[in-house]
């Protein structure tokens, strides 16, 4: 079989062969370029990181959160579908019971190890009570160490910054505290207890 | 008062104020400034920010601090000397691209003269023969730093350099000629002085660009293969011998090669302005006679300057612009067409001389 072979034609002429009308050529580009950047910066397509951020999509996975409830607590009610599914085993979830009878459980720890994630979302689809999202929007995590990864529950809050230490939102202090058995039965879901 | 005028009158003194004015103030910060300005128009050149980040608080400049943070940098950098190299050679080679890049302004005046006083060091008779002596000295700075390091790049990158400079130097001495018979004279102030006559009345300035177009463009030429930058960068040679002839150095001494570099830019730059576009001379500025002294000084040194800016920004524009010559077309571009060029320039010159002078 013969090869079929595409002769590329060979760009010559006048104004290959004396180079300098090619130069200028060239020199137009560049000083075009370069007075419309002197003026105002017009073709500059740089982001300055730091300062500007580009525009994440809505759908973009990045650091996770815990969701709340409008009175403010967890909307995780331990049940380890995440930690289950996660491919990278990132997730780890103690149970602890909820002094509101209504509600089985609650993670008394919740720990991401950011450094193990994988960013894979599966936890997020996996959540039955859209408790876990990857929504913050945070592009980059550079921390100066290892442990500051280790992301337990209270820190796995909308805004929270490593890099700020302030002194975590909702701890186990803040949970709702029923004042009798009673008045925590019928909550606020609408569920009875058992 | 009194004092101070007879001192200052010394021949000596106002040579060595005049080295100081020139070098300290126009050369060494022309050089040091273009070595951001290249970084900066080089982004601008490729739609980038380019370098903006040295700040002291919240103050950067627009990237003016990187030229104190290259300094600071280049300072406490350790200044290594690689196993094997000579010792001696090796710490003396950066010093000789420098020096002679920096004494090309010796014989470069910036102003007209007012009465005795000249805004020129020194008014040599063999005038542009010093100036090849000097870049000539130049070539011993590549040839001794590629040799001395004991390094192969950097020999690959001391033989190109030498070898590009040597072939590049006999045309641009040959390029010089027409410019040399045009104007009769090899010293500088002459050849300034030349050039402030005028063709059809007071029409056309006799400025060199315009007397020797062909011999613009070869002198320019070879004066950017002197200076070793794209399109004839061979000898550094980024992408085959990683940084050629200066490879192995390392802290104050890559700096003095870099500064070097960019205090060659401006030499050639202001050679340009002197012979090719008439000096100091402000064109049909005669014509205003009762210009006060004060204000055509301050006129022509800015002139000067301009004419200077451009040349170097035009420098930097053609590295950023085209590509890099590979050594033998360097070498063939050299010898077989621009150096029966500018041997035909100087034939057609002589002619034209003899026919109309």
């Amino acid at each position: 079989m013969e090869l079929k072979v595409k002769q590329v034609k060979r760009v010559d002429g006048v104004k290959e062969a004396f180079y300098i009308p090619a130069a200028f050529g060239g020199l137009r580009l560049t000083v075009k370029h370069f007075f419309r950047n002197l003026f105002g910066s017009r073709d500059v397509v740089t982001i300055n990181y730091p300062e500007e951020k580009r525009p994440v999509s809505m759908r973009w996975r990045g650091r996770h959160r815990l969701t709340r409830k409008d009175d403010g607590f967890l909307k995780c009610v331990a049940c380890y579908m995440c930690e289950t599914v996660c491919p990278a085993k990132c997730i780890h979830i103690e149970a602890g019971e909820h002094p509101d009878l209504s509600i089985e459980k609650y993670p008394v720890r919740f720990d991401i190890d950011e450094l193990r994630c994988v960013f894979c979302g599966l936890c997020v689809e996996a959540c039955p009570k859209e408790a876990i999202r990857m929504d913050t929007g945070v592009v980059a995590m550079a921390y100066s160490s290892r442990k500051t990864f280790d992301f337990t529950r209270d820190l796995l809050r909308d805004n929270y910054d490593p890099n700020q230490h302030e002194s975590p939102k909702y701890g186990d202090e803040d949970l709702p505290r029923p004042e009798s058995q009673e008045s925590a039965l019928p909550n606020s879901q609408g569920i009875p207890a058992s | 008062m009194d004092l101070i005028l007879e001192i200052l009158s010394i021949p000596l003194v106002q040579s060595i104020l005049k080295i100081a004015f020139i070098i300290l103030l126009f050369a060494m910060p022309l050089g040091t400034v273009l070595t951001l300005m290249e970084r900066k128009w080089s982004a601008m050149i490729q739609d980038r920010v380019g370098p903006n980040r040295a700040n002291v608080g919240n103050y950067t400049g627009n990237g003016l601090l990187h030229l104190a943070a290259d300094g600071l940098k280049s300072i406490f950098k350790e200044d290594t000397i690689p196993q094997g190299a000579n010792g001696f050679l090796y710490l003396i080679a950066p010093f000789f691209g420098l020096i002679a890049g920096v004494a090309t302004f010796a014989i470069i005046p910036i102003a007209g003269p007012i009465g005795d006083f000249t805004f020129q060091v020194t008014d040599i008779e063999p005038g542009l023969l010093f100036i090849f002596a000097i870049t000539s000295l130049s070539v011993y700075g590549a040839v001794l730093a590629g040799t001395s390091s004991n390094s192969k790049f950097a020999l690959l990158g001391g033989t190109r350099a030498s070898a590009q400079m040597i072939s590049y130097e006999v045309f641009m001495g040959l390029a010089l000629m027409g410019i040399f018979m045009v104007y009769g004279s090899t010293r500088v102030s002459d050849i300034v002085n030349g050039q402030n006559e005028y063709w059809f009345g007071n029409l056309i300035p006799m400025w060199g660009v315009f007397t020797q177009p062909l011999g613009f463009f070869l002198f320019f030429t070879a004066l950017i293969a002197e200076t070793k930058r794209a399109p004839f960068d061979a000898p550094e040679g980024e992408s085959e011998i990683v940084a050629g002839y200066f490879l192995e150095y390392s802290g104050m001494r890559w700096s003095a090669f870099m500064l070097a570099e960019y205090v060659a830019v401006a030499g050639v730059a202001v050679l340009m302005t002197t012979l090719f576009f008439g000096g100091y001379h402000v064109p049909w500025l005669h014509l205003w006679e009762s210009a006060p002294q004060w204000l055509v000084t301050l006129l022509q040194i800015g002139k000067f300057s301009i004419v200077t800016i451009f040349f170097c920004w035009l420098q930097i524009q053609l590295r950023w612009t085209l590509p890099k010559f590979r050594f033998d077309q360097t070498m063939s571009l050299g010898w077989k067409k621009l150096l029966p060029l500018s041997l035909a320039n100087t034939a057609l010159t002589a002619v034209v001389v003899l026919a109309f002078m």
